[in-house]
């Protein structure tokens, strides 16, 4: 079964691959190592997990502005989220995401931190503002 | 989001990638704060500058944009982590050819780098009501309030986009309606010098992004307001304040508002000297102090030329300004007085962005609010705020007899 939730295009691009969500903002400074990819900040939830490669589901940045080159880094390195899913974007990551493009949307029309668990397979399709549900847990 | 034809080709790519690129920033920025449309700009002030805040990544990004993005208004840089020019400040080789490394990239891109926290003073200077793009937060309170200008307190990568496209989105302070005041602060007694700071780091606590409206009992001058919005702007996040009587909107910052409606707070002596001592973390006389944040203007300059004539410091003195004022300063002698007395003119940096913990100091002086906010939090280091004079340590002369007469001498010299 597919299921389509409609959203708002951020950063351009489509990416379908793991989803790891968090309900904790993120601060990608001093939150993320980028040469690995791993969450660093011991008060986050997703503490020495490592999202690369997955698509990002949270529900906002936090933190420095300097957060945005971090994403940049991140994605020469090759350590980056393949796509990034917010509730409400806000400049840090939304900027970093266009610059180091990878795909993003926010606002997603129904709350997807309550639907998405940790490896349920998505689909972001930014350029047309939706994330289709490939393979949920449900 | 309204696109004229012409931004709409920005954003499919017709004018190369750094264009996108930037284009997708400023629209995803006008998306998130719901602007109905684009503006054109006059001016960018871009921050991301010191090594020591955006790192290698920030210097990763700049070195990929300078391949081919290219600013179209006139833009200039902020302080970065060295003086670029001299080399006797300590700083290691691998900040040092990192910190080239970006300003390098910076100018390929076109962008002026006097790298200075007050471009205001150095020939980038809209006019009333242009919209414009700056991101260092002292230098936007001063365009917005002084200048009436109008700027969002831009992020980095938001106001280099917005350089390389000449427009930026249409909301917060570009939208008149947002210019109004939200709290009036009456200042019962005269003020100067560093009380500025203290009233600015005081009222920036209570408005948080809000709009101060100020009455002062005395009239302000240009280098009083750089320190009021420095402060206001570092221990808040105040981008715009007025000051009756003196900035160019203080008349509509009130229009068509009910003045009893709006939050009022009375500031007094005993308010600001409380703020004054509370902004010191130490008693101890410092090892170095900094003057100059907001960089110095040439008036500041010599003032401080002025009370170190034919005197001799104990401690180090940098005084942090930009290159078109050093050199004013060398033309005036005012360069020559200072660095007799052991101090230093150090040019496109500042206490706050150097990695100045890296140089062996314990306590910084300060006469600046923003600078003792600052310091302990991003150099570790503990802050003495005052007055110059208090701040100031000099050698005590000794008096010799020779052949042609009594001479005054200094023991370390």
């Amino acid at each position: 079964m597919k299921k389509t939730i409609k959203c708002r295009k951020i950063s351009r691009g489509k990416a379908t691959g793991e989803v790891i969500v968090t309900q904790d903002p993120l601060s990608f400074l001093g939150g993320v190592n980028p040469e690995k990819g791993t969450i660093i900040d011991p008060g986050h939830g997703l503490y020495g997990k490592n999202i690369s490669g997955k698509i990002l589901v949270l529900p906002a940045g936090k933190g420095s502005t300097v957060g945005s080159y971090v994403i940049f880094q991140m994605a020469k390195n090759k350590t980056a989220p393949l796509a990034i899913i917010s509730l409400n974007a806000e400049p840090i990551i939304a900027t970093g995401a266009i610059m180091a493009g990878i795909p993003m949307v926010d606002q997603p029309n129904v709350n997807i931190l309550d639907i998405l668990r940790e490896g349920d397979i998505v689909e972001v399709d930014a350029d047309s503002g939706i994330i289709i549900l490939l393979n949920s847990h449900k | 989001m309204y696109l004229t034809p012409e931004e709409e080709k920005m954003e499919a790519g017709e004018y190369g990638t750094a264009v996108q690129k930037a284009m997708e920033i400023i629209i995803a920025l006008g998306e998130i704060y719901n602007a109905e449309r684009l503006v054109d700009i006059t001016s960018a002030q871009i921050s991301g500058v010191s090594f020591k805040t955006i790192g290698d990544a920030g210097l990763e990004f700049l070195v990929d944009m300078a391949i081919d993005a290219r600013v179209i208004v006139p833009s200039t840089l902020n302080p970065a982590g060295i003086d670029l020019e001299r080399n006797d400040l300590g700083f290691s080789k691998e900040f040092t050819e990192k910190q080239l490394k970006i300003i390098d990239a910076y100018r390929k891109m076109d962008i002026t780098t006097t790298c200075t926290c007050t471009p205001y003073l150095v020939g980038n200077v809209p006019v009333k009501g242009d919209h414009v793009a700056w991101s260092e937060s002292s230098a936007v309170a001063y365009v917005n309030s002084v200048i009436g200008a109008k700027t969002n307190r831009e992020g980095g990568p938001g106001a280099l986009s917005a350089a390389i496209c000449g427009k930026t989105a249409e909301y917060g302070f570009h939208l008149d309606e947002n210019r109004k005041a939200n709290l009036i602060v009456d200042v019962e007694d005269e003020i100067k010098g560093v009380d500025y700071g203290a009233i600015g780091y005081l009222v920036g606590k209570a408005v948080g992004d809000g709009v101060p409206y100020f009455k002062f009992k005395n009239r302000s001058s240009v280098n009083d307001l750089k320190s009021l919005g420095a402060a206001l702007a570092s221990s808040g996040a105040v981008a715009l304040y007025h000051v009756e009587n003196l900035t160019p909107e203080y008349k509509e910052a009130l229009q068509g508002l009910d003045i009893n409606d709006l939050e009022q707070i009375s500031v007094d002596r005993a308010d600001i000297d409380k703020t004054r001592r509370k902004l010191s973390t130490s008693t101890e006389k410092p090892d170095l102090i900094c003057l100059g944040c907001p960089h110095s203007s040439i008036e500041e300059i010599k003032t401080i030329a002025e009370k170190l004539e034919g005197k001799r410091l104990k401690n180090q003195l940098w005084v942090c300004t930009s290159i078109p004022v050093k050199a004013t300063a060398d033309r005036m002698g005012y360069t020559e007085i200072i660095e007799k007395a052991g101090g230093k003119l150090v040019c496109d940096t500042c206490m706050v962005v150097a990695p100045i913990e890296e140089l062996g100091f314990q306590v910084i002086g300060v006469d600046s609010a923003k600078a003792a906010n600052y310091v302990p939090s991003m150099c570790g280091l503990d802050v003495v705020f005052d007055d110059l004079q208090n701040l100031l340590d000099f050698e005590t002369p000794e008096t010799k007899l020779t052949k042609n007469g009594v001479i005054r001498a200094f023991k370390n010299l």
